[in-house]
């Protein structure tokens, strides 16, 4: 679309006139928030978004998929251990049944024999004593055999230790996975940071992204802590129970199986109504959190410009929402243990009701009725841990999805399969026609076109605005342009992968950027493709000592640190509030002289920097720019005047260039400019 | 801690929890009836095949366990709502404890953890009140109740009871006490996670410039590293709790038979009381371990606590006076008097001495060299920080006794950093005046020479702030703060180094209009340029102690060097000369 000149115009015509009514309307979303609230907040977040419970479950459960084998190995333990704890209480049984027998063997003198002593009991005409007796293994005349109880007993506390052996296993094991997949998805969201779009930052508010990863993501590891072993061993008991119940009774079996859907009916209507509190709750948590964050950022001018009430009544608006589906959330999900117990109450009374009719009809004996009531106990047991773990699984899903949501989001484009590179990097960089817009409807640079020669010092200046920044931004590929194309040394950049293009290019911007750790490893942040990062330092890379202390030196950040007790070691705290923003603006520039790159970039890079120590930090980049492709943005135009090209720039297009002196002959742009900025000084007679 | 946060926040709503606790004890003591009804239908009805009694029985039952799912719903009302309420509560004061707190504490504790602490941490505390007002009834009541019963059953054997329930605790505090450091830890690399995401996503133009992906994944790494290392040893305790307590239970029930069995065979006890106290004990040892689910939530919420109690017990350093003045003469003159600055523990001085008075009506301009504490001077009127020696006086009165909202009414600030806050320009103009008019707003962006960008976009006024400014271009950031600063039409104008990122000629033109805009009020200007304040009625020139003599290497705060109009101090202050001769090159050549 860039061959023809025509094509653009009528597309932003058209675009225009489509995306204006929607513009307006969402505009009108936006201005609906409470306290004139971040504008974003509609376009990222489709209004009331439902959730897909089982396709993101599915997903939760398939980023454990590097460990699935440890994953079998856990089903196999949970397996045994439920088998042991069944089989715990079979031991248990034997042990009261040898104790009942020798009971029983106590009535009755020794010697005679046991079905001699059932004919006896019966003979008296109580049949089911007699029937008791016929199978309790009862030998006449001996007491409690206690050899036998203690082997039994033995074999319980066994088959328990046993249990609890395999369960502790499978627990550690479980806890490795879970932790190790809740890593892996910090990983993936901070990777995801590295290639989204930069337009994304200028949308989504800090905090409410911050709290993706640290509420959610927590959320989501508690919630699999929590369920994950639960509803395991739950499951497989509600499998070996009825098992065993169809063993006794099929008829009973089934009726204690209405159970089941009974279950999840309930499970699914409570869970359908916390499911949107759950999603409620956790996007209030990401958008208080974001308030939070940028209040605090702020705190300063929150405090100065007295807006500390306003700042407290939407914090108080958005706390009191967050109560609210909080509240709702875990209000609803704890009615769901109530419900199931009465399903299973309503289950044993039918159980009791069909059971009791058939013992009367004689299709089943009182035992049997008896362990299947209790078997249906230890069926509805497990039922009502999986509802509740269903509906604990609400809200961890409900936090994975605004992971996902995170991790989904458009990605900048792949750098090609097969970069290329300037065969010879010589620094030549060349704007062809290029256009371009941050917002669609609103055009800045428009069909520019420049070239700047290798080791040339190209200046851009221009009224704020003009769309001096942008040309930066350009020329990294920060943003991507709509039409033309920037080459460098003839390779379009689109086609160079964008750490082989950035890795050429020294930056300096006007924000100052340094994080909470010492100043050589914010000085060492320059040096680029260190050796592999260690735990201390990490940031140094692979610069040594020397290097750091000589860019440290040139860029006269040498002079305040040594005056610091702990000199280097000293830390900038995370606000970096102990250093002034000059001296963090040279910390900035000894990074660059670190880096030794084949372009330069300064974008207002001294602006804070007192004019004396700039003229000494001028010299140093003097020094750094030559033999360099540089582009410089400066206000002061002391600072550009011996550039090799001057461009000036308004309304983003390119309106003069040429050097100083020709410029200023020109009697243009840059004349009127230079004369604007200097006339007031030449009358006011500086010079002494 | 954690009793001190539940006490505080949870006293407000002591009403519904003891509705929780009436509730639960009437849920509790259905619960307990059941069984009694259960053993009724096998003996009674089942047994006998009395199908009338069943029904009659299992519709009383069924009766009961309606009252109790009754009693159980609206206990978990209530304490959703107890919990809820005091976790929204615990937000609130956190918030605003942080919102009185100045730059040292914000520093001390850093943003990213007190941003965890204000929603993570209230997160655990809340959590562990919604569990324990399910638990905390019914299993004492259960445990208490199941000790009777068995002790009346059989007291020889009660002390299988004395014996297996020490042993419980003991297991169950032993874990718990092993967690609470990991928890300890784990939060504070929760704040770890939080803060290199922080830096990376405001940092994330350097980031990308510098191609630091790699370095920056690793540095996450080892935050992420931790962090999970942490998780994993907390959770292995916690995987250890259920198995051993599984196991004391089960060995409580075996040794239980065996007893048993020898007060038989001894002909001491009945076989129909094993059943019965078997499931007595096992109605305790259940409970027990339910209370266990509780407690391996505890440690974190303690953890969390002690957190939450830091914070609120933190006051700031920038103390509002008791007995505030509330009034102030209108002009608004600010003076400092012997003023040094020096921050906690450094051993050098930022501001050393400072007396100077700035008058109504005047221009007070502020130069020096980088790290000579304009910034630090200026942040003392607002009480961003505090002196640590003289005092700064507005209207003769020292700061220190002024209401801190009469003082910020007064200032109007233009920070070095011109940070806009998410919304929209009109929003952030009307930041310091929330009832300025729309013309209110183009006149001060007419001053602050931004009404012309302003106008082309399609928005206007409306149109979109993203956090930090970070939409707009560093001049067009600098002249909305200023033009937010003239919304307020304040008496004390504090413009930081506030024309920096403006070229000159835009600079020069700012000047000129706000030059009558501000003709009543006290205005001081920090600048690198000699010519933003080269008019000023008064130039102070700030120099840090030896910084002429060897080029840059100081050891001691920034201190006046020179007070005088542009020509007096260009005869006078070699400081101010040499500035002066720096920034002459550009107009020599002119």
């Amino acid at each position: 679309m860039s061959e023809n000149g025509a094509t653009p115009d009528r597309v932003s015509a058209g675009s225009t006139g489509g995306t204006g009514p929607a513009k307006r309307i969402q505009g009108a979303e936006n201005r609906r928030g409470p306290g004139g609230g971040p504008p974003w907040m509609g376009a990222a977040m489709p209004a009331e978004k439902s959730m897909n419970f089982w396709p993101s479950a599915r997903r939760l459960l398939r980023t454990m998929r590097p460990e699935r084998i440890k994953l079998y190995v856990v089903l196999v333990l949970a397996l045994g251990s439920v088998t042991m704890s069944v089989l715990g209480p079979i031991f248990l049984g034997k042990a009261t049944d040898a104790i009942f027998a020798g009971v029983m063997g106590k009535l009755f003198p020794a010697g005679l024999s046991l079905s001699a002593a059932v004919d006896q009991v019966r003979g008296r005409g109580d049949s089911t004593y007699a029937e008791v007796l016929a199978h309790s293994g009862a030998v006449p005349g001996h007491g409690i055999d206690f050899g036998h109880l203690g082997v039994v007993l033995l074999c319980a506390i066994g088959v328990y230790f046993g249990g609890s052996l395999l369960s502790w296993v499978q627990g550690y094991l479980l806890n490795g996975i879970v932790q190790n997949a809740i890593r892996r998805l910090r990983t993936d969201v901070e990777e995801k940071i590295h290639r989204l779009p930069l337009p994304y930052f200028d949308r989504q508010q800090r905090g409410e992204l911050l709290s993706r990863v640290t509420n959610d993501i927590d959320n989501i590891q508690q919630t699999l802590s929590q369920t994950m072993s639960q509803l395991l061993v739950a499951l497989l008991t509600v499998v070996g129970v009825l098992v065993m119940m169809f063993t006794l009774s099929w008829v009973l079996a089934l009726i204690a199986l209405v159970a089941v859907p009974v279950s999840m009916l309930v499970t699914k209507f409570v869970a359908k109504r916390s499911q949107s509190k759950f999603i409620q709750q956790w996007r209030n948590t990401g958008q208080l959190n974001g308030q939070i964050e940028e209040a605090f950022t702020g705190l300063e001018l929150v405090k100065v410009f007295g807006r500390q009430k306003e700042i407290q009544a939407s914090f108080d608006t958005k706390n009191q929402e967050l109560y609210e589906a909080s509240f709702g959330a875990q209000f609803v999900s704890g009615t769901i243990m109530p419900l199931m117990m009465f399903i299973g109450n309503l289950n044993y009374v039918a159980v009791a009701v069909v059971g009791g009719l058939r013992v009367a009809s004689g299709a089943m004996s009182l035992g049997d009725v008896q362990a299947f009531i209790q078997y249906s106990r230890q069926f509805t047991q497990p039922l009502t841990q999986v509802a509740s773990m269903a509906n604990v699984l609400q809200s961890g899903v409900a936090s994975a999805e605004r992971v996902f949501d995170l991790l989904d989001a458009e990605e900048q484009l792949p750098d090609p399969v097969s970069p290329a590179r300037p065969v010879q990097m010589r620094g030549r960089v060349e704007f062809e026609n290029v256009s371009f817009r941050y917002v669609p409807d609103q055009p800045l640079i428009e069909d520019l076109s420049l070239v700047a020669e290798p080791g040339h010092t190209i200046a851009i200046v221009g009224h704020t605005g003009a769309g001096k920044t942008t040309l930066v931004n350009l020329v990294m590929r920060f943003y991507e342009i709509d039409a033309g194309r920037i080459t460098l040394d003839g390779v379009d950049i689109r086609d160079m992968a964008r750490a082989d293009l950035r890795g050429e290019i020294g930056m300096v911007l006007q924000d100052t950027w340094l994080f909470g750790g010492t100043i050589r490893d914010n000085i060492g942040y320059g040096r680029p493709s260190g050796g592999a990062p260690g735990s201390e330092g990490v940031a140094a890379g692979g610069a040594t000592e020397e290097e750091i202390l000589a860019a440290a030196k040139a860029a006269y950040v040498d002079g305040f640190v040594q005056a610091l007790p702990n000199g280097y070691d000293t830390v900038i705290d995370e606000e970096s509030s102990n250093f002034s923003a000059g001296q963090k603006q040279l910390m900035t520039i000894a990074r660059a002289f670190l880096a030794q790159p084949s372009l330069l970039i300064l974008d207002e890079a001294t602006s804070s920097v007192d004019t004396r120590t700039e003229v000494q930090v001028q010299h140093a980049m003097a020094a750094l720019r030559s033999n360099r492709t540089s582009f410089v943005i400066a206000h002061r135009l002391s600072t550009i005047r011996d550039a090799d090209l001057i461009l000036v720039m308004d309304a983003g297009r390119i309106v003069e260039q040429g050097t100083h002196t020709e410029l200023l002959a020109a009697h243009g742009a840059y004349f009127e400019l230079y004369n604007s900025q200097f006339s007031a000084a030449i009358e006011e007679d500086v010079v002494a | 801690m954690l009793v001190r946060v539940l006490r505080t926040f949870l006293g407000p709503y002591k009403v519904w929890l003891t509705i929780v606790v009436a509730l639960q004890l009437l849920a509790t003591l259905s619960a307990l009836y059941l069984p009694t009804l259960n053993a009724d239908i096998i003996d009674k009805g089942v047994s006998k095949g009395d199908t009338g009694y069943i029904l009659a029985t299992g519709g009383w039952m069924l009766l009961i366990s309606l009252l109790q799912i009754l009693c159980a719903i609206c206990a978990a009302y209530f304490s959703a709502k107890a919990a809820m309420s005091a976790g929204r509560d615990i937000r609130r004061a956190l918030f605003n404890r942080v919102g009185t707190f100045s730059a040292r504490e914000l520093a001390r504790f850093g943003a990213p953890s007190l941003i965890t602490r204000n929603t993570n941490d209230v997160q655990q505390v809340q959590m562990l009140v919604v569990l324990s007002c399910t638990l905390m009834v019914a299993a004492p009541i259960t445990v208490v109740g199941g000790i009777i019963m068995a002790v009346h059953q059989e007291a020889r054997l009660s002390w299988l009871v004395a014996v297996s329930l020490p042993v419980l605790t003991l297991v169950i505090g032993l874990v718990v006490w092993r967690m609470v450091p990991q928890f300890r830890a784990m939060q504070a690399k929760l704040d770890g996670i939080n803060r290199v995401l922080r830096e990376q996503i405001t940092g994330v133009r350097v980031v990308r410039a510098f191609v630091r992906e790699p370095v920056e994944e690793a540095r996450f790494d080892v935050a992420n590293r931790s962090l999970a290392d942490t998780s994993l040893r907390a959770g292995r305790w916690a995987a250890l709790l259920f198995p051993v307590v599984m196991l004391v239970v089960n060995a409580t029930l075996v040794a239980l038979l065996w007893l048993s069995g020898h007060y038989i065979d001894s002909g001491t006890m009945q076989v129909g009381e094993i059943t019965a106290f078997m499931s007595y004990l096992m109605q305790i040892l259940m409970s027990v371990l339910m209370a266990s689910f509780m407690v391996v939530m505890i440690p974190r919420a303690a953890v969390c606590a002690e957190r939450i109690i830091e914070v609120l017990d933190t006051h700031t350093s920038v103390e509002p006076p008791l007995t505030p003045i509330t009034e102030l003469p209108t002009h608004a003159q600010v003076e400092f008097r012997g003023v040094s600055y020096a921050y906690p523990g450094a051993a050098a001085s930022v501001l050393s001495e400072i007396s100077l008075t700035a008058r109504a009506g005047t221009v007070t301009g502020i130069i020096g060299s980088t790290g000579s504490g304009k910034t630090t001077l200026i942040s003392l009127i607002p009480r961003l920080f505090d002196a640590t020696e003289g005092a700064v006086l507005v209207d003769g009165i020292n700061v220190r006794e002024l209401e801190p909202e009469l003082l910020w009414g007064r200032i109007g600030l233009v920070p070095q950093k011109a940070y806009l806050f998410s919304g929209t320009i009109a929003s952030n103009l009307r930041y310091g005046n929330p009832e300025a008019t729309d013309e209110d707003l183009w006149a001060a962006l007419d001053v602050a020479q931004a009404t012309e960008f302003v106008v082309t976009l399609p928005d206007g006024l409306q149109a979109p702030i993203a956090q930090g400014g970070t939409n707009v271009s560093g001049g067009q950031r600098q002249r909305l703060a200023i033009a937010r600063a003239l919304v307020r039409k304040p008496e004390i104008y504090l413009f930081d180094d506030s024309f920096s990122a403006l070229d000159m000629g835009t600079d020069a033109r700012l000047r000129a209009a706000l030059k009558p805009a501000t003709r009543d009020a006290t205005v001081i200007v920090v600048a690198q340029r000699v010519s933003t304040i080269r008019d000023a009625d008064q130039i102070i020139v700030l120099d840090r102690g030896d910084t002429r003599a060897d080029g840059g290497v100081a050891g001691g705060g920034g201190a006046i060097v020179g007070v005088g109009t542009h020509d007096e101090l260009r005869l006078t202050c070699p400081a101010y000369a040499e500035i002066v001769t720096s920034q002459l090159s550009a107009e020599e050549a002119a």
